[in-house]
């Protein structure tokens, strides 16, 4: 089996100590900021993209995908005890998880996130090792108006998972389009919107604009609203074990929602948020059994099922990433970013050109998550006391990791000036009620995008049908509309709303 | 008209009016045909999509009833403020200003002067746990980022280490 000699190669690399450290940092730093509210791993790998340059490749990329998944699982801990999501994904499990420890049972819904998330992160590494091949293969019968159909797909799907307006995360797309084509162009050497100064030439700085409108933009709205008064449930946690009863109902709804999760992972726009949307969803509609306790009062299924959910779309978003070289979501394109600092050119060939990087990096996962059972579970009495850090102490510190960050990407204080105007920009998008992930995807794809599209127009000759004629690529095409029609379905679209509602 | 989306609204001006400043740079720049693209093509096509998208946006708010006319809302001018100028204040200090004759005060100075103004940005301020917290942050930058990563930056001011 050629699967087991490329894992037992990945677990070669991954198992070398330099390697577990980063994963264990990652994983601690994951945990970390899904635990504390308002910082989410968007910002976070954003900040530590810099902080990478000095490490080897694998290493950066084990410790940046660790924050990732681990944030799925720290979220988890606050959605539980202090009615809040630590992390954006962890929205639906604030509605049962609180509930459960209200009733004294936060010790099994914390164990029940914690292990429900286990299982899926395993399931998720493995098909991420089994389809990742097959695709890669896929992909290299990709020409250039198939890579621009399926980025097309990609922006559609990220839009889907905007909540809010489909129109505004439409624009908000193209706005990101845009400022990814601020620079020098490849093809004529002009320098496009850069107004003459020298540091605009080389195009905007990523991490200035992740960071300035996740980070600052954050940081500004959350001042805005004045703290309330949270309910911590930091003393009640024993017994973290779950009861017979509580596993019976536990184990179908953690094969469910690590399903659901797997599955839309894949699928561009898809990722950690749209899969617990619609694990708890499904979960929702099916059947209670006899002596069970209604959703919304503490069911233990509505928090197995969108955790294990959150967990396995998270590890399978990496798959359109590693072998089609096109991010998936927002941290997805963090990834990108954080590939090409260190020469990587994120597609197909990356498995074939750094093997060991690419199989290196989905067993560090697995380990990543065994990890993180032990970090969530055993150790939750840590976590809890974070949560007792007040937000006065947290925010200037996030403003300083930001600024010192984004110092380093270049040496120049030009970025510290850009990121500050992306911070005003992003209050603004706050203000107005634009989501910014769809602008950071955008901003990552324009580039790529604009290339595309001029290579299968000059290949076609101007002529614009190549992009139909192809199979593969009108079938992108033809989901892409599908994926669109079905958003503006009248019965989908209220549907829809009503599940970002708790946004 | 009656704005009944005051969001929508301006966020359809803003896309409205970058989509035509976008779509104005572009036609400065050679913009060729489709087999033949200059670097003017995409970025008008772009910015004349998101012009008819800001005003689609903009007029579907005059229309389309929403409750309580989604508001804006007050803007944090206070937070807005003093997290920008934080981070102004650090990059000016860091770096120096040549233009005022301002020479590098390095990380250290930058660190207490971030987290000072940062702080002023919350709702109570108190100077002696800002002092502490700014204490601590030095250390544990100069541990993690100059002493770990090895990052080259302006430590302490330069006229002090030459």
């Amino acid at each position: 089996m050629e699967l087991f000699s490329h894992l037992s190669m990945g677990f070669g690399v991954a198992f070398t100590p330099i390697n577990l450290l980063y994963a264990f940092i990652g994983c601690v730093l994951g945990t970390l900021i899904g635990v504390l509210p308002g910082i989410g791993p968007v910002a976070t790998i954003a900040m530590l993209l810099p902080a990478t340059y000095a490490l080897p490749p694998v290493s950066a990329l084990i410790m940046l995908a660790g924050i990732y998944y681990g944030a799925q699982y720290g979220g988890s801990t606050t959605a539980i005890l202090v009615n809040l999501p630590g992390e954006s994904s962890s929205v639906v499990t604030v509605i049962d998880g609180y509930q459960m420890a209200r009733k004294g049972r936060a010790g099994p819904a914390l164990a029940a996130a914690g292990l429900g998330s286990f299982f899926a992160g395993c399931v998720g590494t493995v098909i991420l090792a089994a389809f990742a091949p097959p695709l890669t293969e896929l992909a290299f019968k990709f020409g250039p108006a198939e890579y621009f159909s399926l980025m097309t797909l990609g922006l559609i799907g990220a839009v889907v998972l905007a909540s809010g307006s489909l129109l505004k995360a439409v624009a908000m797309i193209v706005l990101g389009l845009l400022l990814g084509l601020v620079g020098t162009d490849v093809n004529s050497g002009v320098a496009r919107y850069s107004f003459d100064i020298p540091e605009l030439t080389d195009g905007i700085g990523f991490v200035a604009i992740a960071m300035g409108v996740f980070g600052y933009g954050e940081i500004i709205a959350n001042l805005a609203t004045p703290e309330e008064d949270r309910e911590v449930f930091t003393a009640k946690v024993q017994g973290l074990m779950p009861t017979k009863e509580d596993f019976k109902r536990m184990v179908p709804a953690v094969l469910r929602g690590t399903a659901i999760g797997s599955a839309l992972g894949i699928l561009p726009g898809g990722g950690a948020l749209l899969a617990a949307f619609a694990a708890y969803t499904i979960e929702k509609k099916t059947k209670l059994q006899p002596g069970e306790v209604p959703f919304g009062q503490g069911n233990i299924r509505g928090v197995a099922s969108p955790e294990s959910a959150n967990n396995a779309g998270s590890q399978t978003s990496f798959i359109p990433l590693l072998t089609l070289g096109i991010p998936p979501n927002a941290v997805m394109a963090l990834m990108v970013g954080a590939m090409t600092i260190h020469n990587i050119q994120p597609g197909p060939q990356v498995m074939t050109s750094n093997p060991e990087l690419f199989w290196g990096l989905i067993a560090s996962m697995w380990i990543g998550n065994a990890m993180l059972v032990i970090l969530n579970l055993p150790l939750i009495g840590m976590w809890i006391k974070l949560l007792s850090v007040p937000y006065k102490y947290l925010f200037p510190s996030i403003v300083l990791f930001c600024a010192v960050g984004v110092y380093t990407t270049n040496n120049n204080t030009f970025d510290v000036w850009m990121v500050g105007a992306f911070g005003v920009i992003g209050y603004i998008f706050h203000k107005l009620g634009c989501e910014p992930a769809p602008l950071l995807l955008g901003f990552i794809l324009g580039p790529m995008m604009e290339e595309n599209l001029r290579r299968a127009l000059l290949l076609s000759r101007g002529d614009w049908s190549v992009f139909v004629t192809r199979p593969i690529s009108a079938g992108l095409l033809a989901a892409a509309l599908l994926l669109l029609i079905i958003v503006l379905l009248p019965s989908v679209k209220a549907k829809r709303e009503e599940a970002f509602v708790e946004d | 008209m009656k704005i009944k989306s005051q969001k929508d609204f301006f966020a359809g001006l803003m896309f409205l009016a970058v989509g035509i400043a976008f779509a104005w740079g572009a036609v400065t720049y050679s913009v060729g045909e489709g087999a033949r693209m200059g670097p003017g093509y995409f970025p008008l096509m772009l910015g004349i999509v998101m012009s008819i998208l800001g005003a689609v946006l903009a007029l579907k708010a005059t229309i389309v009833e929403t409750e309580g006319g989604d508001k804006i809302g007050k803007w944090a001018w206070k937070p807005l403020a003093f997290i920008i100028l934080a981070n102004l204040a650090f990059g000016v200090l860091l770096g120096g200003l040549p233009s005022i004759g301002l020479p590098p005060m390095g990380l250290i100075v930058g660190i207490y002067a971030l987290t000072i103004i940062a702080s002023l940005a919350g709702e109570k301020f108190k100077l002696t746990p800002t002092l502490i917290l700014a204490t601590v942050l030095a250390i544990g930058s100069y541990v993690a980022f100059i002493w770990a990563l090895k990052l080259q930056m302006a430590v302490w001011p330069t006229f002090i280490t030459g």
